[in-house]
């Protein structure tokens, strides 16, 4: 669970970039974010994952108050909000496997957990026989795959995607959020930027729609209904 | 290779100097516990002179020990100091060496008490050759150990300060060449130890190795330079206990504890340099 309680955030020397945010995600939805250019989207996935913090209000992610978690204590919260980012932010030098196999080789799993770990996640995204090249070896779409794997390798609980079709063609774009949703199928609570509206209309999905710092609009639209009181 | 390098430096040096001091250490016990005021007779003393000047001696209360030792002990001690010497061997019969007694005081301060009444004495009878004072060789010693003690620590010094600022930048470079994996590991839920340790590990792995190597060196000098060492030292037991067979338990164990010395401290010192840096570049 998820819960913005009046939160605002300001970077230093710069005007509000979220204002006032009051929204709830509960577990095991899928939320689209979007909104222009310097709406606050990647703001609020920064704010989510504790990489900052707000300037007022409070932010909830199940039983932390991610204002007040020390710093030595970050890494249990992003072992289960895990990240996908535009750039993939993969290791050129390292292998798909082993990329992906750094999810869980910090949780101090064992070598043979994590391989066979490593390889279901890889059949998952349809990647179990490219393990063995290098990221430069895949398409865009494939990179961004291995990220998303690598997310979600260790079980997550909240998987957080930030522009991840940003790099991509409309068919691989839609291949992309065809695993969110799988991941998201499997209980994964999936939160994910984008600007692009197009793609998100057929998906009908709750959409959250931010602009200049404050939530436009919270619409829930077709199969996927949304039972928990919204704010 | 440039941390390990200055790394060895620094313990190449500093071995060095701590085997000096330890050897000037134990130089300067072996002839503080000798007697303190040897009496070199003329050839004309006699027997009695000796015991006269023995009693005279033993007579102001001041005196811990006086033993008198006759020209064949004198010649015995000097055949076993210069036994790998043959031509000084040669060289010497009895005759040649002076008589003498071994004088040690009850406390140095009554050094200059028994000095002044074995002058006095000499004046009277006119046979003593020459009086060595041990304080002298002592003094001089603690002069020149010192000496070695200052320059060699502050050298120590500054090429461990030398080999910390060169693990703190290596491991600073390293950090930095690391920066994205070091950012994929926060994404993932790395703990930051589990970030740090590897650099952490690293300098400690340059002091290790930069010890190691430097003992490697310091023991084959040892080894290579055994018969000059000993033939320096050969008059004090210690030395010729350990020297006197580099396959010997005390050898290698005389060995084992500077090698341990020195790859504590190594370790410590790059812990110390890569913990600096760590601390500086990979804040949480
Ligand atoms: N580190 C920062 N320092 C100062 N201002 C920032 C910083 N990051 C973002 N901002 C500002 O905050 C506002 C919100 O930015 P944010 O990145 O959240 O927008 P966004 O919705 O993700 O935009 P985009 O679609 O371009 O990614 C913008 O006006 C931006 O200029
Ligand atoms: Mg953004």
């Amino acid at each position: 669970m998820i819960r913005f309680d009046h939160v605002s955030k300001h970077y230093p020397g710069h005007r509000g970039a979220l204002s006032d945010i009051t929204v709830e995600i509960a577990d095991g939805e899928f939320v689209y974010l979007i909104g222009p250019s310097g709406a606050g989207k990647t703001t609020m996935l920064r704010l989510i994952m504790r990489d900052i913090v707000p300037t007022s209000g409070t932010l909830l992610v199940d039983e932390w108050k991610i204002a007040s978690i020390p710093a030595n204590q970050i890494h249990h919260l992003r072992r289960r909000v895990r990240t996908v980012y535009q750039d993939f932010k993969l290791l050129a030098d390292r292998t798909v496997y082993e990329n992906v196999a750094v999810g869980l080789e910090v949780l101090g799993k064992a070598e043979g957990e994590i391989a066979k770990d490593v390889m279901k996640i890889l059949s998952l995204v349809n990647l179990e026989d490219k393990y063995r090249q290098f990221p430069l070896q895949l398409s865009a779409g494939e990179q961004q795959r291995v990220s998303i794997a690598r997310a979600i390798v260790g079980g997550p609980k909240i998987l957080l995607a930030d522009e991840p079709t940003g790099n991509l063609d409309p068919d691989t774009a839609g291949e992309i959020l065809d695993i969110l949703e799988e991941v998201n199928s499997i209980g994964t609570t999936v939160i994910m930027a984008t600007h692009n509206a197009g793609i998100v209309n057929e998906r009908k999905k709750r959409t959250l729609t931010l602009d200049d710092g404050t939530i436009h609009s919270d619409e829930v639209k077709g199969r996927y209904h949304v039972s928990k009181k919204k704010t | 290779m440039a941390a390990i390098l200055a790394m060895f430096l620094t313990f190449l040096l500093t071995g060095f100097f701590f085997l000096t001091t330890v050897t000037s250490a134990v130089i300067l016990q072996y002839f503080e516990g000798k007697p303190q005021i040897t009496v070199f007779f003329r050839d004309k003393a006699t027997k009695e002179d000796a015991t006269s000047l023995t009693s005279t001696l033993q007579a102001t209360g001041k005196t811990a020990s006086v033993r008198y030792v006759t020209k064949e002990e004198a010649l015995v001690t000097y055949r076993t100091l210069f036994q790998s010497d043959p031509l000084l061997l040669e060289m010497v019969t009895s005759d040649i060496l002076p008589a003498s007694l071994e004088v040690s005081a009850t406390g140095p301060e009554y050094l200059d008490d028994l000095a002044q009444t074995i002058a006095t004495y000499d004046e009277k009878s006119d046979i003593i050759e020459e009086v060595v004072y041990q304080k002298d060789v002592v003094d001089a010693l603690i002069s020149w150990s010192n000496a070695i003690k200052i320059v060699g620590g502050v050298l120590a010094g500054l090429l461990a300060v030398d080999a910390l600022l060169i693990v703190m930048t290596v491991i600073g470079m390293k950090i930095a060449l690391r920066r994205d994996e070091i950012e994929i590991l926060k994404l993932v839920g790395a703990s930051s130890w589990y970030i740090r340790l590897p650099f952490l590990w690293e300098g400690a792995l340059y002091g290790i190795w930069g010890a190691t190597s430097a003992w490697v060196v310091l023991m084959g000098l040892i080894v290579w330079f055994r018969p000059v060492l000993l033939s320096f030292l050969e008059a004090i037991p210690v030395f010729v206990i350990v020297l006197s067979n580099p396959t010997s338990t005390t050898f290698l164990a005389a060995g084992a504890g500077l090698f341990g010395i020195l790859v504590i401290t190594g370790f410590l010192l790059g812990i110390i340099g890569s913990a600096v840096s760590v601390g500086r570049y990979l804040k949480f």
